[in-house]
């Protein structure tokens, strides 16, 4: 094969290994935006994956698969956002048991139900074109977005200023569960067309990496996004291209571009002020 | 504690309904459990291998949660900890027995500095602990399977066949654990003694000393801790070394008991990290709880390999362990909405 039928190959394996990845990204952006680090972005990817296949397989229609994904990555995020922000767990507590959850229940139920597959449907890969510029919309120039940035970075202020800082956040949370969830359902019925056991095998945790790497602005965090599809899509393409590369180099990458993005740039990053701590009801 | 006790009949109840939809038969799945991991003295040495590795974990994450440093990337330290253990136990002549004390050393201190690592990123550029201590738990596995696939660091050697796999050599015979006192059928690693032995000595010390005393203030006011002269950075810092130094320990007791093939292989850490997380939640960062919350935890793993017989796979576990961190972490925030 000629060199620039290998680069072709190489890069649209890389914007398909990316997309499952940009849409939870626009999703944790979101969320992240608004002061919760949410690491259940994992649980609402795998939920969502096998929640589309098996609806697409019962109703035979991709669309209906979709919705289900979307609709389950919601409820993740809404159960995520009444616990965290409503009853105040540990916003990390409640993403780790979500994560165990949602791997436990899904591992259990694809092996006690008939394996589905269908035909991949790679069409929903051009909602990202509409999802990207809504997003930044939402976030960057609409009132809302704006409660949502106050509530991420002093939310004290913003209670002050009559915004419901926990409200918000619950919010925030349900767009990035709906968006993580249309992501795990792009992976399992836009890509692979099936339910694996773990199929997105931590693809949540390189969407956080994503979003940290972008330093908090949706555009980088999409280059991120890039950049870890096409490491993905080099450490699978290069044994066949007969050249050697250290395939572990390559899975680490995505992590270690963003911790050097938080050791390097932490001073010109705009990470939210109060990422990660609870908001009390009853304020200060 | 009603509401402890009515969260934990539900939990039950979600898994039984689980079982029952799917197919199986909640009493059958619950006996499967029991006998696979109390029913003879085979399956209970087995419980008690799984629960020494959860227990370490589990009352690491107890200090460093205690002193407000919240520690998520104890899968990874138990890598850190295993990689450490099988480097020193296959290169270092150490003479005899000395030898698994060197290792259990060695794997404590590697995997503290990985995670101490994460304290000094915070210190110097700001970076959250919850979030270095998670990346560099993918790092780790990346670290552990570069090392058993490389044939100048550790991986098997060749010795005349044609394909080696992702793995090390055995460990030697000295370096391994071995059991506690004879009885009959029944064997109790060292790796739980241990356990236990650090389990009591970190509440003993953690409730009566002036250290363990900053520690806990440092976690509920960090400021009150400042002004009182607690060195906020430094002691944040060890509290997270000595959770990931258990971690490590953890891993090197996986690696040197016949809960492994006393090989390091990719997959050695056995899942254990997560898990040992979980049973400091449900203990409540309590060390002394930690004990039968691990040996409760470990009845789950050794009686989850019994599971598939009743037609319920194996995976029926994970969704009860989630649940009970669910039980056990809900209610009292539930109070304090209630009465809020």
């Amino acid at each position: 094969m000629s060199l620039a039928g290998d680069i072709e190959t190489v890069l649209s394996s890389g914007v398909r290994l990316a997309a499952p990845l940009a849409f939870a990204a626009c999703g944790e952006y979101l969320a992240e935006r608004a002061g919760t680090l949410n690491i259940s972005v994992e649980a609402m990817m795998l939920g969502a994956a096998f929640g589309a296949v098996a609806v697409a397989g019962l109703t035979g229609s991709g669309i209906a698969g979709l919705l289900a994904g979307v609709l389950i990555g919601a409820l993740i995020g809404l159960v995520h956002g009444v616990l965290a922000h409503g009853l105040a767990v540990n916003t990390f507590v409640v993403g780790l048991v979500l994560n165990a959850l949602v791997l436990g229940l899904t591992s259990y139920l694809i092996a006690t139900a008939a394996p589905l597959s269908r035909p991949p449907e790679r069409w929903p890969l051009y909602s990202l074109l509409a999802i990207v510029p809504l997003t930044w919309w939402l976030v960057g120039r609409s009132r809302w977005g704006l409660e949502l940035r106050a509530a991420g970075e002093n939310p004290q202020a913003a209670a002050m200023t009559g915004i419901r800082v926990n409200l918000r956040r619950r919010q925030a949370l349900l767009w990035c569960g709906a968006l993580s969830g249309l992501g795990g359902a792009y992976l399992a019925v836009g890509e692979v067309g099936s339910f694996n056991q773990n199929m997105t095998a931590g693809r949540g945790y390189l969407v956080i990496a994503a979003v940290i790497f972008g330093g908090w602005r949706l555009a980088r965090t999409l280059v991120g996004c890039a950049l870890f599809g096409l490491a993905d899509a080099l450490r699978l393409a290069l044994p066949a291209l007969g050249v050697t590369l250290n395939s572990q180099l390559l899975i680490s990458a995505p992590y270690l571009l963003a911790l050097l993005a938080m050791l390097l740039f932490a001073s010109r990053h705009n990470q939210p002020q109060a990422l990660g701590r609870p908001f009390p009801r009853g304020g200060a | 504690m009603i509401r402890t006790v009515a969260a934990l009949v539900v939990a039950l109840a979600l898994s039984s309904l689980l079982i029952t939809v799917t197919g199986g038969s909640p009493p059958a799945a619950l006996q499967a459990l029991v006998r696979g991991s109390l029913g003879d003295a085979t399956a209970l040495s087995l419980t008690l291998l799984y629960a020494a590795p959860l227990l370490l974990i589990a009352v690491g994450a107890c200090v460093s949660a205690r002193a407000g440093v919240f520690n998520i990337g104890q899968e990874g330290q138990v890598l850190v900890g295993a990689l450490a253990g099988a480097a020193v136990g296959l290169r270092l002549a150490v003479p005899g027995p000395a030898l698994v004390v060197v290792i259990l050393l060695a794997s404590a201190f590697a995997a503290g500095l990985w995670a101490w690592l994460s304290s000094l990123m915070h210190r110097l550029r700001g970076v959250d602990i919850v979030v270095s201590t998670l990346l560099m738990t993918f790092l780790a596995q990346q670290v552990v399977a570069f090392a058993v696939n490389t044939p100048w660091l550790l991986q098997e050697s060749r010795l005349g066949r044609a394909t080696v796999l992702p793995q090390t050599n055995k460990l030697p015979a000295d370096a391994l654990l071995g059991s506690i006192g004879h009885y009959p059928g029944l064997r109790v690693n060292a790796g739980l003694l241990t356990g236990a032995v650090l389990a009591i000595l970190v509440a003993v010390v953690l409730a009566r000393t002036r250290w363990g005393f900053r520690i806990t203030l440092l976690g509920l006011n960090p400021r009150a801790a400042q002004h009182s002269g607690v060195r906020v950075g430094a002691l944040g810092g060890v509290a997270l070394a000595i959770s990931g130094a258990l971690a490590g320990l953890a891993g090197a007791v996986v690696l040197a008991s016949p809960l492994s093939t006393n090989r390091l292989q990719p997959g050695t850490s056995l899942g254990i990290g997560w898990d040992g997380l979980l049973v400091a939640l449900v203990a409540r960062n309590r060390p002394l709880l930690a004990i039968p919350v691990a040996g409760l935890f470990a009845v789950l793993r050794s009686g989850g390999s019994f599971l598939a017989a009743t037609g319920v796979p194996s995976y029926l576990v994970d969704v009860v362990k989630a649940l009970l961190v669910l039980a056990f972490v809900a209610p009292p925030a539930l109070k304090r909405w209630s009465s809020a």
